[in-house]
């Protein structure tokens, strides 16, 4: 039995105590926070796989951003659960079968670690050996996510750019300019120190998010986990600085053709590819070498993924805390 | 060889302060001293084992990676303590002090 062994089963405790807890919690408010514990922990778990790209990914995405979100919803819906109103008996058993049938399913799967599961005999040894000739990328996974599966990210990259449409025709324009002139999200002017420590990081933040965008060839880090970062620097700006003047520094019209632009470019360089005679997102046609072709390809696609990112988020907070001061703009 | 002791020592005493701070967390009476335990883990604690970590490394990549993470916990756990406890206290929250016999806090 290897540390290492030992360090998966707590993970994997902890992860298991927490989504418990989760379930029990009738305050919202601990909810999401268990939440926010629950990807981290997960996080670790992936960082122990040693797949930190995936790591990081939940680090940002269900650790940071998400929890902003729920929290910002949680002003709008109040902290604790309703009494329920449904049938309990009905979940559960639902809950039981499902859980059972999935239980069932794993025992088809290989076992954990085996060097012979199918995927460790047909594509990985692939992308392991020949990712760097055909794409030219170090890390292996922004080759497999950018150009192997580019078409998955494709989907991925809609599948965001869908919530926030879909986000925005449930919340957004419900009743359109009745804003309030003066947001309820105000400066946060009695708060010295928070505005100064935020001064102070938000420029360090932005820089990492550019350089997580674009070293994503070279280490951990790409599109989605850029995307998000720059919008979490954006979300703290509102939050402290209030929701007034970072409307107008970030046109909210302007986010919203932005999310829409982030698709678009992605899809327009498969439609390139198209054009001259390769399969969609097949970048080797960008440039006379194909390996610099594959190299302009992801890049312009992650650029793609962050713009979108990017966009969707700080629009979605933009439509959760104007909706805000829609319902709170009374009494305000 | 003196530099593996110093960087045990402080890697030791790093996890010490985490679990002390875990503790005190679960058993101190009120928010604002839980809150101090769990400050107490982030600056202390992770500011060690990060030193303990730098005394390890060779490479200075992997050095300035680390002391750029300290200078962000630096100035980000302080700065969410303070904003914590100052939400309490406007929230209507008074810090617990020993019950005295007579007299009626509530």
């Amino acid at each position: 039995m290897t540390i290492e062994f030992l360090i998966d089963i707590i993970i994997l405790g902890f992860l298991v105590i927490t989504a418990v807890g989760i379930a029990v919690s009738k305050d919202l408010f601990a909810s999401v926070m268990l939440a926010g514990i629950y990807s981290l922990l997960s996080a670790v778990f992936f960082v122990v796989m040693d797949a930190v790209d995936v790591a990081f990914t939940e680090a940002s995405v269900g650790a940071g951003i998400s929890t902003i979100l729920m929290l910002s919803t949680l002003t709008l819906t109040g902290q604790f659960e309703d009494p329920s109103r449904h049938n309990k008996t009905l979940g559960f058993v639902v809950v039981f079968i499902t859980g059972s049938l999935l239980i069932f399913g794993t025992t088809d799967m290989p076992i954990f670690g085996d060097a012979l599961a199918p995927v460790q005999l047909h594509l990985a040894p692939h992308f392991i050996e020949n990712s760097y000739a055909e794409v030219g990328m170090p890390n292996i996974v922004t080759s497999v996510l950018a150009s192997y599966r580019g078409y998955d990210t494709f989907g991925e990259t809609v599948v965001i750019f869908t919530a926030g449409i879909g986000v925005l025709t449930l919340l957004g324009f419900s009743s359109g300019g009745s804003t309030p002139l003066v947001s309820v999200v105000a400066p946060m002017h009695q708060h010295k120190i928070l505005r100064v420590v935020s001064k102070m990081l938000i420029p360090p933040i932005l820089i990492f998010a550019l350089y997580v965008q674009f070293h994503g060839d070279y280490g951990p880090g790409g599109g989605f986990q850029a995307g998000v970062i720059f919008a979490a620097a954006i979300i703290l700006y509102a939050m402290v600085f209030g929701l007034d003047t970072a409307r107008k520094v970030i046109n909210q019209s302007v986010i919203q053709i932005l999310s829409a632009l982030g698709v678009l470019l992605y899809g327009s360089v498969g439609l390139v590819s198209f054009l001259n005679g390769k399969n969609f997102l097949d970048y080797s046609v960008l440039a006379h070498d194909p390996l610099h072709g594959q190299h302009y390809g992801i890049l312009l696609v992650e650029l793609g993924v962050g713009i979108t990112v990017t966009a969707v988020m700080v629009s979605i907070f933009f439509t959760f805390a104007s909706r805000v001061d829609k319902e709170h703009g009374g009494n305000a | 060889m003196i530099i593996d002791i110093i960087s045990w020592f402080c890697l030791l005493v790093g996890g010490f302060l985490c679990i002390s701070g875990a503790v005190g967390i679960f058993r101190f009476p009120d928010f604002f001293s839980r809150m101090h335990a769990a400050s107490v883990t982030d600056s202390l604690g992770s500011g060690l084992i990060i030193l303990g970590l730098v005394l390890q490394s060779s490479e200075w990549l992997v050095i300035s990676k680390l002391v750029f993470i300290q200078i962000f916990i630096f100035l980000t756990s302080p700065t969410s303590s303070h904003a914590l406890a100052k939400a309490a206290l406007h929230s209507g929250l008074r810090p617990w002090t020993k019950p005295v016999a007579g007299r009626d806090d509530r």
